[in-house]
């Protein structure tokens, strides 16, 4: 094999891998927009499902004569869709949505401040029974 | 300032997570409450940087949270821990409406929450925000109706027509084809039938569960409202909003699981509701006719048993909530331990009408928690007990439970207090109990009827040791 042969063999060789990578490059533009889209839902189900199990385990720990306290605080703290409700009140471009914001933002409030001091009063009394 | 307010939902949801677990013990307790109070806080402040807020924004918001945060902490104030099951379901009903109305924000400005523009939200979107919606109605309404149920506004007694479990079912499949809709042409309309569908379902999944039942009820509902709040947080894509729900709703299922243990029933049987409902007449008009009189004793008689008892064991429940008897309880077992008798306090998982209601009761009558125990814990020790002490309590303690095949309670775990020397029933009448089954203990040759309410009979024995 003379040396000619040789550099367009390698030549076609490189040409066909040029080739290859713009045929690679094509399909992940088209498969691009589906996997933006399926990512960050994927990225939260893992944090989603991950959160359930802390749950489980965290509250399986929970002493039975403590059940009704744990439905006060979890009973507060679900109302961080307050979260939520704060974006739609402060950030929306419709007044509808900043009327509902202001609706759940209120109603969030009642039960934020309710459940946490509800479970204060609850606990307060689990503590000073330790002394009697 | 994304990476920042990222970071800030981060150290909340670690704080939420922080806050469950200090419940694991009364010591720890009140530090993992202020947890949860910091966390919300963060969260909160955090939002309040978000891109995009405005001023007039910020001035709503605070208002928002001023109103409602003082009737909130007006009303934690004032509740009296009898009425802790329906302020529980009351507040509950509050998340689900919010949720309803956050999603109903998300999508009339879809841009702000970046899910698309305006008539334009993505599919995925759409599918998370109907199930948020559906979700947080169902919690709403079912919660209304349970609060109303718990506070008396409304019959505790099932409500079951014919062809519920069909129109419910019915109702199930037209509510997913009301989404399906939705999902596929992002209509107004649409969005509102939902809500209104959802809140017809949920209202009427709850009509039929008795009042005792509540328990379950009440723990389904809280694991609801979390499942309601982290479906809001998938649509608008906010991580703590689902970390957050998904720990409410696992902590809810858990509950829902542990209650439905203590009554050997499975969930379904449960949600399917009116138990006991049919059972009552037959089994009461029945039973009792051939059966040996009960023994009625005076409040005097009852004193002077327990003046020379050694271990006495007292099982609260529902009733002694109703009889508000908790603070006249722990002084009588304060007299008796003066006379250097041993008194504990025996829980039934499902005593009262939302779980731990009986321990918060008798914790703020002072009780010492050490006193308070489990039913497997105490079981094995009345077989040494000279006394038990029932007060308010019934079906829980039904040796039908055990021996009884055709009994509605069969299966179910009671305590024992047969195997005391001498056991005390408080109670009203002879009336049976929620489940409708005769108590078969009434009529034991060692059991002792104390009949009227339980607060006043209580007295009488507290102004009879004093003697």
């Amino acid at each position: 094999m003379n040396p000619t042969d040789l550099a367009n063999q390698a030549t076609a060789t490189a040409n066909r891998a040029l080739e290859l990578a713009e045929a690679a490059r094509r399909a992940a533009e088209a498969v691009a927009p589906v996997a933006q889209a399926a990512e960050p839902f994927l990225y939260l189900l893992t944090i989603f499902l991950m959160a359930c199990f802390v749950g489980y385990y965290v509250v399986w720990n929970v002493t039975p004569a403590l059940h009704s306290p744990l439905m006060g605080v979890t009973n507060a703290i679900s109302s961080v869709i307050v979260v939520g409700a704060i974006l739609a009140a402060g950030t929306a471009d419709s007044t509808l949505a900043r009327i509902f914001g202001f609706i759940a933002v209120t109603l969030a409030a009642v039960n934020i401040f309710g459940g946490f001091l509800v479970t204060r009063r609850m606990l307060a009394m689990f503590q000073s029974k330790k002394k009697g | 300032m994304a990476t920042i307010s990222t970071l800030a939902y981060l150290v909340a949801a670690v704080l939420f997570i922080l806050a469950l677990r200090g419940l694991s013990h009364p010591e720890t307790s009140r530090r993992g409450n202020l947890y949860g109070m910091i966390g919300m806080a963060i969260a909160i402040v955090a939002t309040l940087f978000h891109h995009g807020m405005d001023l007039g924004g910020i001035v709503l918001i605070l208002v928002g949270l001023a109103l409602g945060g003082s009737v909130g902490a007006v009303v934690a104030k004032r509740i009296q821990m009898t009425a802790l099951p329906q302020l529980v379901a009351a507040f509950h009903s509050l998340v689900g409406m919010a949720a309803v109305f956050v999603a109903a924000g998300a999508f009339y400005s879809p841009e702000s929450f970046g899910i698309g523009t305006h008539g334009h939200i993505h599919t995925q979107s759409l599918i998370e925000m109907s199930l948020g919606i559906a979700i947080g109605a169902v919690t709403f309404s079912g919660s209304v109706i349970a609060f109303a149920k718990l506070d008396g506004r409304m019959s505790g007694a099932p409500i079951i027509f014919k062809g519920q479990h069909l129109l419910n079912a019915a109702l199930g499949a037209l509510l997913l084809v009301l989404v399906i809709a939705f999902v596929a042409t992002g209509s107004p309309v649409l969005f509102w039938l939902i809500a209104l569908l959802s809140f017809a379902l949920g209202f009427l999944l709850i009509i039929p569960i008795g009042g005792a039942d509540m328990p379950v009820v009440v723990s389904m509902l809280n694991s609801y409202s979390g499942w309601a709040a982290a479906g809001i947080g998938f649509t608008v894509g906010n991580l703590l909003l689902i970390v957050t729900g998904a720990l409410v709703g696992a902590s809810g299922a858990i509950l829902s699981y542990i209650m439905c243990k203590g009554m050997n029933r499975s969930i379904i049987n449960v949600l399917l509701g009116g138990f006991g409902a049919e059972a009552g007449g037959a089994a009461a008009g029945g039973a009792t006719a051939e059966r040996a009189p009960v023994k009625a004793g005076s409040p005097e008689d009852a004193a002077f048993i327990m003046k020379n008892a050694q271990k006495i064991i007292v099982v609260p429940g529902y009733g002694m909530a109703v009889a508000q008897a908790q603070q006249v309880l722990r002084e009588m077992g304060d007299l008796l331990k003066k006379e250097g008798a041993e008194v504990e306090y025996a829980i039934h998982p499902v005593a009262g009408r939302m779980p731990g209601h009986m321990n918060v009761l008798l914790a703020e009558a002072n009780v010492p928690y050490e006193d308070v125990k489990e039913l497997e814990e105490i079981n094995p020790e009345f077989a040494e007990a000279d006394v038990a002490y029932v007060i308010g309590a019934n079906d829980v303690t039904n040796p039908a439970a055990k021996t009884d095949k055709s009994s509605p309670i069969y299966g179910m775990p009671i305590l024992d207090v047969e195997r005391a020397k001498t056991v005390f029933f408080v109670k009203r009448g002879m009336s049976s109990g929620y489940a409708g089954v005769d108590n078969e203990l009434f009529f034991r040759p060692n059991t002792m009827m104390l009949f009227g309410d339980a607060k006043k009979v209580t007295q009488e024995i507290v102004q009879a040791l004093q003697k």
